[in-house]
């Protein structure tokens, strides 16, 4: 059997101590805590500041690539804006949005029942619904401002509009108290930026993953387009924190830290060993020219 | 006729979304509400073009037996699966041809389509991405190298913001007094990401910004053709 | 069924994390099998989220009411024609309506939100911070922004005193990319913690 080339080897024992470096936190938790910051707590005071009652969007707009980071955020949101008493109107800009907000859905009344099985839990058409997926970004939201009926003639249950208590009185999106869209890429918050806040002037806020994150701090400025922003498994767990309760973001933070020190290693020793190889070839040079 | 007619339609569409922009009287908003509805239909048709764009992909290879033609044919399979179970009981509360399939969720604890996509879509996608973190871990140590200033700058950035993001950044930084708290990891990070990766990122949307406007008075006008697609 | 599920999804997951040892049938399958899933998964959203809601289910209502969207759906299927070669010139219609449409709303949209806004936004008075942190870290907004505006400005070439500004524009976009990478890191770490969690803790119920 032909052994293989060394570069192959030392690749695999990367992946394999990463993997070691991931797991063993989560078999044996550090106990390491978090802390809030000034972005998340935006979009916290946000949802703070809305009267119940209020006619709310979270739109999904990401698929299962990015549960991990963005499903706690939707996890966390829904049921803090349960808790105020906000009608949640749920929408999608991505085709896997829809099924990613019933899953969040039917998650967080699991929990609020098993927290308190006498208490009542949300119904669906009264505290929330379920319009689904519409493509076009920018395009739809922009007829979404005129006239949300229009956009949406059904939920997804196939329920007409107009059938549906929750959307009695909201006609466009300017009957909207604010907007916050879990986004994973393009079709996603840019657009909801751009379009509910700069034409419509709806408050705004993200979710997103940790990738995107630095792209969208340029609009968390005092032009109010962006009322906050959750970047990443971070700030999901910071919410977490903020809501009270240790959820799989929470846990996932013991992991990420000791992966990120691996990564710094990795980086340093990568470093080292290129030094030593550009001296090495130097001296070699040198001896061939000497 | 078959280049001409489009470009003008652009140039139409494109000046009365313009010119309502700037006036929100009639008939503007209504010609642009139809627009956007069209756009939508439109837009599912042009969702339908790729699936099938994609279908008749595979079963050529399928049909030709081209290499690894086995697995083509299991893709065409599982889509087949999904698309029926799909259309006959539909998924979550949207109910299919037959109905809900009261039955089948009985069976199987779920509507098969959920099924599918609980256990098979999702772990398929999340694990496909999850496969980056190990090349990332591996670029890190073998691409990441230190050679000039710019660089330099690079690495201590990302050394500061990967431990200010981190649960180990209080711990590290912590015993720092309250007068030089803006040494601490995370106030570190919260001052790099608010200033000047704000400052480069808010560089880069204004000149993208200004791009997007070039670009997109260039399709309008008709001197950006690109869209039309080769031939006559 | 949810214990085989369960078993499927481990099956899936570990068929993709076998393709880091090496290229097997079993990622090969796997990945084909995710491409049928999204592919049927996309269309099926398709049909019951905007073609039933938003056309069929109106025509069927009130066909004459709905009359005018015979219109969107006849450029839909001129757009199907893209298939055939001979009639690929047919799906130029709709496509320029919707580049049209978009472009507009776009150049609108981003002009506003991304130019001008932005443009605003950097127009702070670094002296009425109180903090002195937030003083110099609006004075480095300012500097950055004009310069990272400034590297991007191709139309007159940098050289001479024109460089200076251009190299403080890279350092700024090079402590961006600082912060990009070390948060694209975190994302990515992120996305395997998901993974190794659900085999551990559903499938192996070694974490409880």
């Amino acid at each position: 059997m032909k052994m293989p080339e060394r570069t192959v080897i030392e690749r695999r024992i990367v992946f394999l101590v990463l993997v070691l470096a991931v797991m063993l936190p989560m078999l044996f938790p550090l106990g390491l805590k978090t802390q809030s910051t000034p972005l998340t707590q935006k979009v916290y005071d946000l949802i703070e500041s809305v009267p119940a009652g209020a006619p709310v969007i979270i739109s999904f707009d990401y698929d299962p690539s990015v549960i991990t980071e963005i499903q706690p955020m939707a996890l966390a949101l829904i049921e803090h804006a349960w808790q105020k008493g906000h009608k949640v109107i749920a929408t999608a800009m991505w085709p896997q949005g829809p099924q990613m907000a019933d899953m969040a859905f039917n998650d967080v009344k699991e929990k609020l029942k098993s927290q308190n099985p006498d208490a009542k839990l949300p119904q669906y058409g009264e505290d929330y619904v379920n319009l689904g997926y519409k493509p076009g970004g920018l395009v739809t939201i922009q007829g979404m401002g005129r006239n949300m009926k229009a956009i949406f003639p059904s939920d997804i249950t196939g329920k007409k509009y107009e059938e549906i208590s929750l959307l009695e009185k909201v006609r466009s999106l300017k009957d909207i108290r604010y907007v916050i869209s879990l986004s994973a890429g393009d079709p996603g918050l840019r657009d909801w930026i751009m379009t509910a806040k700069g034409k419509f002037n709806v408050p705004v806020a993200g979710g997103t993953t940790a990738v995107s994150t630095p792209g969208f701090l340029p609009y968390v400025s005092d032009q109010d387009q962006l009322h906050g922003l959750l970047g990443g498994l971070k700030s999901a767990a910071e919410y977490e924190l903020l809501m009270g309760y240790e959820g799989s973001a929470s846990r996932g933070m013991n992991p990420q830290s000791v992966a990120h020190i691996l990564i710094l290693l990795l980086i340093l020793f990568g470093n080292i060993r290129a030094a030593r190889k550009r001296k090495m070839d130097k001296l070699a040079l040198e001896a061939n020219n000497g | 006729m078959k280049r001409n007619v489009p470009l003008v339609v652009a140039f139409i569409s494109g000046l009365v979304i313009l010119i309502g922009g700037f006036i929100p009287r009639e008939p503007f908003p209504s010609i642009e509400s139809t627009l956007i509805d069209w756009f939508m239909i439109i837009s599912g048709f042009a969702i339908l073009l790729g699936q099938a764009s994609l279908l008749h992909l595979n079963i050529t290879r399928v049909k030709n037996k081209m290499p690894n033609w086995p697995y083509y044919l299991s893709g065409l399979i599982s889509f087949a699966l999904m698309l029926i179970v799909g259309l006959l009981w539909g998924m979550e509360q949207t109910p299919g041809l037959l109905g809900q399939g009261e039955g089948v969720v009985k069976f199987l604890g779920a509507k098969p389509f959920d099924y599918l996509f609980t256990n098979a879509f999702i772990p398929l996608s999340a694990t496909m991405f999850s496969l980056l973190a190990f090349y990332i871990a591996s670029a890190a140590y073998r691409a990441f190298i230190i050679r000039t200033f710019e660089s330099n700058l690079l690495m201590i950035t990302a050394v500061i913001v990967m431990l200010g993001r981190t649960s180990f950044a209080q711990l590290l930084t912590g015993w720092i007094p309250d007068k030089f708290s803006f040494l601490r990891l995370p106030e570190l990070t919260n001052f790099i990401m608010e200033y000047p990766n704000t400052a480069a990122q808010r560089a880069i949307l204004i000149s993208a910004a200004l791009g997007i406007v070039g670009a997109s008075l260039r399709i309008i006008l008709g001197i950006e053709r690109s869209y039309l697609g080769g031939g006559k | 069924m949810t214990t085989f599920g369960i078993w499927l999804a481990a099956f899936f997951t570990l068929s993709i994390f076998s393709f880091l040892y090496k290229d097997n049938p079993f990622y090969k399958f796997a990945e084909q099998v995710f491409v049928g899933l999204s592919a049927s998964y996309w269309l099926v959203y398709t049909i019951y989220n905007i073609l039933i809601p938003n056309l069929f289910n109106k025509l069927g209502t009130d066909f004459r009411g709905n009359l005018v969207l015979l219109i969107p759906m006849t450029l839909g299927i001129l757009m199907l024609m893209r298939m055939v070669p001979k009639l690929q010139w047919l799906s130029r219609y709709p496509m320029a309506l919707m580049v049209g449409t978009s472009a507009a709303m776009s150049m609108l949209l981003s002009f506003k939100s991304d130019f001008m806004s932005q443009m605003a936004a950097t127009m702070v008075n670094p002296f009425s911070f109180s903090s002195p942190v937030d003083i110099v870290g609006s004075i480095l907004l300012i500097v950055g922004t004009l310069c990272g505006v400034f590297f991007f400005y191709f139309s007159k070439k940098q050289e001479g005193i024109y460089k200076i500004p251009s190299k403080i524009g890279i350092w700024f976009l090079m402590v961006s990319f600082g912060a990009s990478f070390g948060y694209t890191v975190m994302a990515r770490i992120s996305l395997l913690i998901g993974r190794l969690d659900f085999l551990l803790r559903d499938w192996l119920h070694i974490i409880k």
